[in-house]
Parts: structure tokens; C-alpha cells; sequence
């Protein structure tokens, strides 16, 4: 699993990956209120807006961190955007990219760099 | 700025129960605790909510006369029926300003001898000053050596009680003094959450304690201010600075139940206030906008600044919004504004521009969740 300084995690899972926000991201915004998902199939370039979170307390935009194709979004955090918070890392995923250059990736911090980036 | 920042008398509690403290009004004060915003304010509609609101000013206005003295120079900058307000009650009124604007809204009390007032923590510099330039003859003192303290929900009358024995028969808007283990009690029956509760003034130096007791009642947990919006906005009250302000007059923002007969054309003592010309002129004539609530479709909130359209597409905006957030009682989002008066009825279809597309909302009447208070 790597993450990025925006508080994002990408996972590789079936040749796709997987993007959410971290715990620490979802402590600090606070409940989650509404996520808005792009739609599959739209060709995303890394730092497009793909992803906007309402938390109880503001709007935030989630960047795509990889260039590729949007293959699935977690349709569940329509009704039940609380998921972001109670599982961020596992049932709060946001979309799964098809990477276009999974080498984009090797940019990215591991689980020790980010922990000593946030703490 | 945060040099500058005043702390209240519960400051050292906050951190230990956990709270993230964020600068507001000037003070440094807890935006939510561990619980969170979510669960803090679905907590104080179904149990309790304890609420550190010792930002906000309060003022004792003396004058020789007595209340009655004080209440005569009040009216000249607030168009309320303060005279006639009974003794050991309360009631809701602004400071308005000679263009009609509103300076800023306030409780005033009938004490017997002496008026109790309480502002807004961003303007309570600016309304002393207000009063003692206009109010001539008074005394005014503001009291900064006092904590005030909400209990705000269902439970809130059974875990005072056992501090200020009587306080369970007040009812909504009556106020109290009240002699107990924590010195004198200044208590009223009201709130900003649209819940039954109090207010509770405490002597700083038993501010902590009482707090402490409060907050061992089962029922009962600390509350942040992001709870503290939510309620009041699901409660459909107004949030100086957003909702109401210099250029909004009380009648553009639907507070015209505030403004008593007395006051009013033909009324005992109509007009005399700042800003008389245009605020009776709206009371006859009505107003070319209104505060509206406003219930988005879907589950995104539309926040202060969405401009209001009439159209999915074209036209110019016809209002704007004032507050918005995301209610955990209706679980939905919810919002007020104002918009130009063809456009005032409940159901009617608008459209709010969120990121630059115009997504669907509905006019709503207000409270958005119905209120409790023990009348």
C-alpha cells in the first residue's frame, strides 16, 4: 500500500487500483456527510479533481493520484458515506483506477514514511 | 491571531475531555470531542448536550429606575416590547441600526432591579459600547468574572435539578437565581438548539466543578460548537454574521414575531428605534426578500455563498445562502437563505450552483426538526 502527501492510499488489487483516503484523513474532516463519485469510464489524469467528500464540517476535493480509467466506484458510500470514517482503509474505498503508468505509484510514501509524515 | 486568544473558564477541562480546541470569536474553544460532531448533536436531542458558551458576553444594565428605567432605554435601540416584559422572564431581541440592519441579537432579562443581557461573543465590544452611548442614565457592567454553561436536551431538566432545586418548573424563557453549592446561579430556561434546557451562569471559580457534576449524569456529554451549529440550524434559528446582519433588516429575516404590538405601527411606543422608517415600512408593506429554509435533494449539503436560481439553467441568481450543513436528526441536508419573494413558498423548486452545476432544492418551512421547549 502506498499514500500520498494528500492523505490518499493506493492499493494494487486484480491488476487495478484501489483509492481511498487514510484514517488519519477521516479523524481529522471529521463525520462524513456525502461523497460524490465520478462516473466509470471517465479517463482521469493524476491531480484531476475525481472525488468530493462532505464532511460535517467542509467540502474536499480528492485528486486522483494516478492517470488511468475509472473501472468501479463503492457505490455504497451513496447512502452510507459514514463508511469513509468507520473503515477508511477497507469498506471506504472511493473508485479502483485502471493505471495507464502503474510506475506513477513508485512516487508515492509506504506505510513508515507516512506515519513519520503525519506524525 | 493565536497570541491573542482569550480562553473561558473551562479551558483545562476541555483538553482533558479530549477537545480540539479551534479559534472562534476571539477565544480559543472546542469545535467537537472525541464523540464527534454527528453523535454530540443526535446525543443532545435524545439525552443531553452540554454547551461551554462563556465567549458570549454578558452585560447587567443598572439604572435608577430600576428595571423599568433600563427597559425604557433599551427600546430606544431595540425594537422590543421590553417594558412590557414580566419580571423573572426573558426575551429574544436585536440591536438595529439606522439603516434598519441588525448590529446584533441578544437575550434580555427582567431581574426585578436590573436587566441582564446576553450577546454574541463577535460583537460584545461593539454592543457595550452600543449601550453606553445610547443608553443614557444606565450603568452598564459587563460581567467577566461569570462562566455560562447550556444544557440543552430532554434530560437537561433532571440533571440540573439536583444543583438548583426549582429550576424543573421553569418554563421556556423564565429566568432564576438560584443559591447553591457553586454560589449563585443565574439560570434560564432557553437555549439554541431548538431543545428544552438552560442556560446556566456560573462564578468562574465554581464554573469547573459544576460543569464536572453536570457532566456525571448518564445522560449527559460535553458538546462542541460544529454540534452547536448543527442544532440550531435544524432548529432553524440564526446565526449572527451568517444568517443576519447589518444589511439584512428583522423583517427581511422573517423575525418580525420578535417586534411586539407595542412597537409597531399604532402600537404604545411604535417606532422610536434606529432604523424605524424601513422596518415599519416592511412590517406594512413586506419586503422584496425573505429568509427562507431550504431542504436540498440528495445528500449533499449547499453551504453559505450557493447562489439560488429559479431555473436549471440561465437566469440570474434570485438569493443566495446563508447557512448550510448536513442535519443528523432529519438525515438530510438542510439550509437557510434568502431569496426575492416570488420565491417564498414552501415547495417551491430552486436550484443551488454547488461546483459550478446547478443541483435541485426545495423551499422548507423552519424548524426542520419541530422544537421542545416546556411552555
Amino acid at each position: 500500500m502506498k499514500f500520498t502527501e494528500e492523505h490518499e492510499w493506493l492499493r494494487e488489487e486484480d491488476g487495478l487500483i484501489v483509492v481511498g483516503i487514510t484514517e488519519h484523513a477521516s479523524e481529522q474532516l471529521g463525520d462524513i456527510v456525502f461523497v460524490d463519485l465520478p462516473d466509470v469510464g471517465d479517463e482521469v489524469v493524476k491531480d484531476d479533481e475525481v472525488v468530493v467528500i462532505e464532511s460535517v464540517k467542509a467540502a474536499s476535493d480528492i485528486l486522483a493520484p494516478i492517470d488511468g480509467e475509472i473501472m468501479e466506484v463503492n457505490d455504497a458510500l451513496t447512502d452510507t458515506p459514514s463508511k469513509v470514517n468507520e473503515d477508511a482503509i477497507g469498506e471506504g474505498w472511493f473508485v479502483k483506477i485502471k493505471a495507464s503508468d502503474p510506475s506513477q505509484m513508485d512516487d508515492y510514501m509506504d506505510e513508515a514514511a507516512y506515519k513519520t509524515f503525519i506524525a | 491571531m493565536s497570541d491573542t486568544l482569550r480562553v473561558t473558564p473551562l479551558h483545562d477541562l476541555h483538553a482533558e475531555l479530549g477537545g480540539k480546541m479551534v479559534p472562534f470569536a476571539g477565544y480559543e474553544m472546542p469545535v467537537q470531542y472525541p464523540l464527534g460532531v454527528m453523535k454530540e448533536h443526535l446525543h443532545t436531542r435524545t439525552k443531553a448536550g452540554l454547551f461551554d458558551v462563556s465567549h458570549m458576553g454578558q452585560v447587567i444594565v443598572r439604572h435608577a429606575d430600576g428595571y423599568a428605567g433600563a427597559a425604557k432605554a433599551m427600546e430606544a435601540i431595540v425594537p422590543v416590547n421590553l417594558l412590557g416584559l414580566g419580571e423573572k422572564r426573558q426575551r429574544y431581541g436585536f440591536f438595529t441600526n439606522d439603516a434598519g440592519g441588525i448590529l446584533d441579537d441578544l437575550m434580555i432579562a427582567h431581574r426585578g432591579d436590573e436587566m441582564f443581557v446576553v450577546v454574541n461573543a463577535a460583537c460584545k465590544e461593539a454592543d457595550i459600547a452600543h449601550m453606553q452611548k445610547h443608553m443614557t442614565g444606565c450603568e452598564i457592567e459587563e460581567i467577566t468574572d461569570r462562566a455560562l454553561i447550556a444544557l440543552q436536551g430532554p434530560s437537561a431538566e433532571a440533571a440540573l435539578e439536583p444543583f438548583a432545586p426549582g429550576c424543573d418548573i421553569m418554563k421556556f424563557m423564565d429566568i432564576g437565581i438560584f443559591n447553591s453549592d457553586f454560589g449563585e446561579l443565574w439560570i434560564s430556561r432557553s437555549g439554541y438548539t431548538g431543545e428544552d434546557g438552560y442556560e446556566i451562569s456560573v462564578h468562574a471559580t465554581h464554573a469547573e466543578a459544576l460543569t464536572r457534576r453536570l457532566l456525571e449524569h448518564d445522560d449527559v456529554e460535553p458538546i462542541g460548537l460544529g454540534a452547536r451549529d448543527s442544532l440550531r440550524l435544524e432548529a432553524g434559528l440564526c446565526l449572527y454574521g451568517n444568517d443576519i446582519d447589518t444589511t439584512t433588516s428583522p423583517v427581511e429575516a422573517g423575525l418580525t414575531w420578535a417586534i411586539q404590538k407595542a412597537r409597531r405601527a399604532g402600537g404604545d411606543r411604535a417606532g422610536g428605534f434606529p432604523g424605524e422608517a424601513r422596518i415599519l415600512d416592511e412590517l406594512a408593506n413586506g419586503t422584496a426578500r425573505l429568509r427562507i429554509g431550504l431542504r436540498p435533494e440528495g445528500r449533499a449539503p449547499m453551504r453559505d455563498g450557493t447562489e439560488l436560481y429559479a431555473g436549471a439553467e440561465g437566469g440570474a441568481p434570485i438569493g443566495h445562502i446563508t447557512s448550510g450543513a448536513f442535519g443528523p436528526t432529519i438525515e438530510a441536508p438542510m439550509s437557510m437563505g434568502y431569496v426575492e419573494a416570488a420565491y417564498t413558498r414552501d415547495g417551491t423548486q430552486l436550484y443551488g450552483e454547488v461546483r459550478g452545476k446547478r443541483q435541485p432544492v426545495r423551499v422548507a418551512s423552519m424548524p426542520f426538526t419541530p422544537n421542545t421547549f416546556k411552555r
